[in-house]
C-alpha cells in the first residue's frame, strides 16, 4: 500500500512537471504568434491579406479593424502582432514563410536598407498621393518603399502661463513668445528667467537634463538629431548610402550652445543630473517647478498622469529647439516617425494591390479614419483627414500647428540613421562626464566623431 | 531496502535529471553552438565558424578593462564578506541575548533582489554625497565603493549563517582541551577553530568568489557601467555586447562563452586550494 503511494506521488510529479512544462511553451508562442484572425475559417474562397504590426499595445484594435474591413469589402485581414521589441526577430522568420505578411513595417533608412529585397515601389499608390508631407516617405531614387502612418513631434515643451507672467515683467526681454525665434533670443530670455526666478515662482527654466544611464535619449538621440540634420543637408550627404558611415559634428558648438543653456538655467545643479531620470524631469514640468523642458508629444500623457499636475492643458506649448544656427528662425519641430509601412514585393501583384487598397481604405474611408483618430490616436500625415479629423490632446495639435505654419521647415528625424545603441550610450556617458565636469566639451566632440566612425564600421562588418 | 532503492533509482532520479536537462544543460548546449553563429532568433542562426570569437578578441580592450575591474572588486568583497562573516557568526554564537533576531536580521538583506537593492543603495549614497554636489556616478571609485558596500550587505548574512554552522559543529570538548592545555582564546580561535570550519571557509569563498565574479543586476542597477563604462562588470559587458549593436548577438555568446571557462578555471582552483586545508572530520 505504502509502495503503490510513493509510485503514486512520483507519477503525479511527472506529471505535473510535464504540464507546467507545456503551459509554458504553449504561453510563449502564444505572446509571440498570432493574435487576429488566426480563428475564423469563414473566408473561404475570399481574398486575404496580411499585416504584421509593430505595435502591440494597439494590437486588440486592429481585430475590430479587420471585422470592420471585412465587413466593408469582403476581403479578409489577417494581423500578426510581434510582441515588443522583437519586430525584427519576428519579421525575420515571418517573411520567410509560405504565407508572409504583405504589409510590414520599417524603422527609417536603417531598416530600409535590411530589407531593400521586400520592399515594392510606392510612388503609384494612392496613399503616397494623399501624403501631405512627402519628405516623410522613404525614397530610394525614383521610387518610394516606406510611407509613414503617424507623425510625432519633439521640441521645447513650455508652460505658456509662467511665460505670461515673465512677459509681462518689466525689462522683459521680449514680449511674447513669437518673438522668440532663434538661439540668441531664447538665451537672453532664459537667462533673465533664471535671474528672476524666484518672481517668477519658479525653481529653474529648464527641467532636470536627465542623464541617468539609459535616460539620456532626449540628448545623445533626439537633441543631437538638429546638429546632424544641417550637417547633413548642408554637405548634401545621401542618407541611404554609405557617406554616413563618418561625420564631423560640425556642429557641435550649436549642441553645446543649447546644451549648456540647458545645464546652467536648470532645476537642478550640472553635478547632480547623473540621478535624474525622464519621469523626474516631466514632474519637476507638471509640477510648475520649471517652465520648459525638451520633449515630445508622447508626453502629454505623462505631464496630465502627474499628481497635483498644475499645467493647464491650454497654457502647454512647443518652441523648436533653437541652437544657433543661421536660417533657423524659419525652423520647426523636430517631426517624423520610426513607423513606415512597406508592402512586400514578393507577394503577388494582385495581393500588393490588395494590401494598398486597405492601407488607403484604413486612412480614407469614414470608418477606416474614425480608427485612426479616436482608437488609434494617430497624427496621420495624410490630406485626407479634414481640421476636425485629429487626435485631442494638446501637445498633438501644437505638432499639427507647426507642421502647418508658413514659413516654417520641419526637421526630420534622422537619428534613424544614428549607427547603434553602443553609439548612443558613449554619447551619453560622455555627456553625462561633460555635465559633472570630468571631461572638457573637446572630449565630448571626439568621442562623438569617434565612436561614430568606429561603431559605424562594426555594423558594417557585422551586418550582412 | 538497498536493493530497492537500486531498483527504482532511476524512477526517482528522472524528475530531477529532467528538470537539469530541461532548464540547464539543453539551454547550455544551445548557447554554446550560438556562439559560433550569427543570429537574431534561436532559430535563425547561421554557422559562422569562429567568427565571433575573433570579434570578441577583436574589441577585448573593453572585455579587459572589465575583466580587471571585476577582479579588483572580487577580490575586495571575498575578503570584506568573509571577514565580517566569520567575525558576525563568531558574535552571535556566543549566546549573546536576541542571537536569533540578530541572525534574522543580518540574514534578511539576502532575500531583497539585486535590482531593488541596487537602486536603494542608489539613492542612499547619492543622498551621503548630495553635499558635495556630485553624484554616484561623478567617479568611478564610488561606484566601486558603492558595489563593494552593496555586495557585503548583501552576503554577508547568507555567509555567517555557513560559519554559525560550522561553528556550532565544533566539538565542545576540542575547546575545552585547549583551554586546559594552557592556549589563549586567540590561539585557540587559530589553531583549533580555524582549521575545523575550514570546510565552512571553503564553500562561503567559492560562494562570494563566484557571485561577486558573476555580478550583473547590482551592477546594472546601480552604476550601469557609468561613468563611460568605467565601473561596467564582465557580465554587463557581455549584456551590453549582446544588445548594443545590431548582428552582434553571436558575439556576446563568444564572450559569455570565454566567461564562463574563466568563471569555472577561477573556482575550481579555489576549491582545489581550500579543500586542501580542510581538516578530516
Amino acid at each position: 500500500m505504502k509502495k503503490l503511494f510513493t509510485v503514486f506521488v512520483a507519477a503525479a510529479l511527472v506529471l505535473s512537471m510535464a504540464a507546467c512544462g507545456n503551459s509554458g511553451s504553449s504561453g510563449t508562442s502564444g505572446s509571440g504568434g498570432s493574435s487576429a484572425g488566426s480563428g475564423s475559417s469563414s473566408g473561404g474562397s475570399g481574398d486575404s491579406i496580411r499585416y504584421l504590426n509593430f505595435k502591440p499595445e494597439i494590437a486588440g484594435v486592429y481585430d475590430e479593424i479587420a471585422r470592420a474591413y471585412e465587413a466593408e469589402s469582403g476581403v479578409r485581414l489577417i494581423v500578426t502582432t510581434a510582441a515588443s521589441g522583437t519586430y525584427e526577430q519576428t519579421l525575420k522568420s515571418e517573411i520567410v514563410k509560405s504565407d508572409a505578411p504583405d504589409i510590414f513595417q520599417i524603422n527609417g533608412p536603417k531598416g530600409y536598407a535590411a530589407w531593400k529585397d521586400y520592399c515594392a515601389d510606392l510612388s503609384d499608390s494612392q496613399l503616397y498621393a494623399h501624403l501631405s508631407d512627402k519628405s516623410l516617405a522613404i525614397e530610394d531614387g525614383e521610387g518610394v518603399y516606406g510611407i509613414p502612418y503617424v507623425v510625432e513631434g519633439y521640441g521645447i515643451i513650455y508652460n505658456n502661463a509662467i511665460m505670461e507672467r515673465y512677459f509681462a515683467m518689466d525689462g522683459a526681454k521680449a514680449a511674447s513668445m513669437e518673438d522668440v525665434n532663434n538661439f540668441g533670443m531664447l538665451r537672453s530670455v532664459v537667462e533673465d528667467m533664471t535671474a528672476r526666478k524666484e518672481a517668477l515662482g519658479i525653481e529653474g527654466v529648464f527641467a532636470s537634463t536627465s542623464l541617468a544611464p539609459g535616460d539620456d535619449w532626449r540628448w545623445q538621440t533626439h537633441l543631437a538629431n538638429i546638429p546632424l540634420y544641417y550637417e547633413f543637408k548642408n554637405n548634401e550627404i545621401d542618407l541611404t548610402g554609405d557617406e554616413t558611415g563618418e561625420i564631423l559634428f560640425q556642429y557641435s558648438d550649436n549642441y553645446k550652445n543649447i546644451f549648456d543653456l540647458y545645464l546652467n538655467n536648470s532645476v537642478t545643479a550640472p553635478g547632480l543630473l547623473g540621478g535624474k531620470s525622464t519621469d523626474d524631469s516631466m514632474a519637476e514640468f507638471a509640477l510648475g517647478k520649471a517652465a520648459m523642458v525638451q520633449n515630445g508629444n508622447w508626453a502629454w500623457s505623462q505631464i496630465s498622469g502627474v499628481s497635483g499636475n498644475v499645467v493647464a492643458e491650454e497654457d502647454i506649448r512647443f518652441l523648436p529647439v533653437y541652437t544657433g544656427i543661421e536660417g533657423e528662425e524659419g525652423q520647426g519641430l523636430c517631426t517624423g516617425t520610426e513607423n513606415f509601412l512597406a508592402v512586400n514585393k514578393e507577394s503577388s501583384e494582385r495581393q500588393q494591390k490588395l494590401a494598398e487598397d486597405f492601407l488607403f481604405w484604413l486612412y480614407s474611408s469614414e470608418t477606416g479614419k474614425r480608427f485612426v483618430v479616436e482608437e488609434l490616436n494617430f497624427i496621420a500625415p495624410f490630406d485626407t483627414f479634414e481640421e476636425d479629423e485629429r487626435p485631442g490632446d494638446p501637445l498633438a495639435r501644437e505638432v499639427l500647428r507647426w507642421m502647418e505654419k508658413e514659413g516654417t521647415e520641419s526637421v526630420p528625424w534622422n537619428f534613424t540613421i544614428f549607427p547603434n545603441q553602443s553609439f548612443k550610450d558613449k554619447f551619453g556617458a560622455a555627456l553625462l562626464e561633460y555635465a559633472q565636469g570630468g571631461k572638457s566639451w573637446e572630449q565630448v566632440k571626439e568621442t562623438v566623431i569617434a565612436q561614430w566612425k568606429a561603431e559605424s564600421e562594426k555594423q558594417a562588418s557585422g551586418g550582412a | 531496502m538497498q536493493k530497492t532503492l537500486k531498483k527504482y533509482f532511476a524512477f526517482f532520479a528522472l524528475p530531477a535529471v529532467a528538470a537539469f536537462c530541461i532548464s540547464f544543460v539543453i539551454p547550455f548546449v544551445f548557447g554554446v553552438g550560438l556562439s559560433f553563429a550569427e543570429f537574431t532568433t534561436v532559430s535563425n542562426a547561421r554557422y559562422v565558424g569562429l567568427q565571433n570569437y575573433v570579434k570578441a578578441f577583436g574589441e577585448s580592450a573593453e572585455f579587459i578593462r572589465a575583466l580587471w575591474f571585476t577582479v579588483r572588486f572580487t577580490v575586495v568583497s571575498v575578503v570584506t564578506v568573509n571577514a565580517a562573516a566569520f567575525f558576525l557568526a563568531l558574535l552571535l554564537t556566543r549566546g549573546v541575548a536576541g542571537t536569533n533576531l540578530f541572525r534574522t536580521v543580518f540574514f534578511m538583506p539576502n532575500l531583497i533582489g539585486g535590482i531593488v537593492l541596487g537602486y536603494i543603495w542608489q539613492l542612499i549614497i547619492n543622498g551621503v554625497l548630495y553635499p558635495k554636489g556630485v553624484t554616484l556616478l561623478a567617479d568611478a571609485r564610488y561606484g566601486f565603493w558603492g558595489m563593494v558596500a552593496l555586495m557585503n550587505w548583501q552576503m554577508v548574512g547568507y555567509m555567517m549563517i555557513i560559519y554559525i554552522a560550522g561553528l556550532q559543529n565544533i566539538p565542545g570538548e576540542l575547546i575545552e582541551a585547549a583551554a586546559i592545555d594552557g592556549s589563549s582564546p586567540f590561539q585557540t580561535l587559530l589553531r583549533v577553530t580555524f582549521p575545523l570550519v575550514m570546510p565552512s571557509v571553503t564553500i562561503c569563498t567559492f560562494l562570494t568568489l563566484t557571485n561577486s565574479f558573476k555580478m550583473f543586476d547590482q551592477n546594472l542597477a546601480l552604476t550601469g557601467g557609468a561613468p563611460s563604462e568605467q565601473t561596467t562588470m564582465l557580465a554587463l559587458n557581455i549584456y551590453k555586447t549582446f544588445y548594443g549593436r545590431t548582428g552582434y548577438e553571436g558575439v556576446g555568446q563568444a564572450k559569455a562563452v570565454v566567461f564562463f571557462l574563466l568563471v569555472a578555471a577561477i573556482a575550481l582552483t579555489q576549491l582545489w586550494l581550500t579543500r586542501s586545508r580542510e581538516v578530516e572530520g
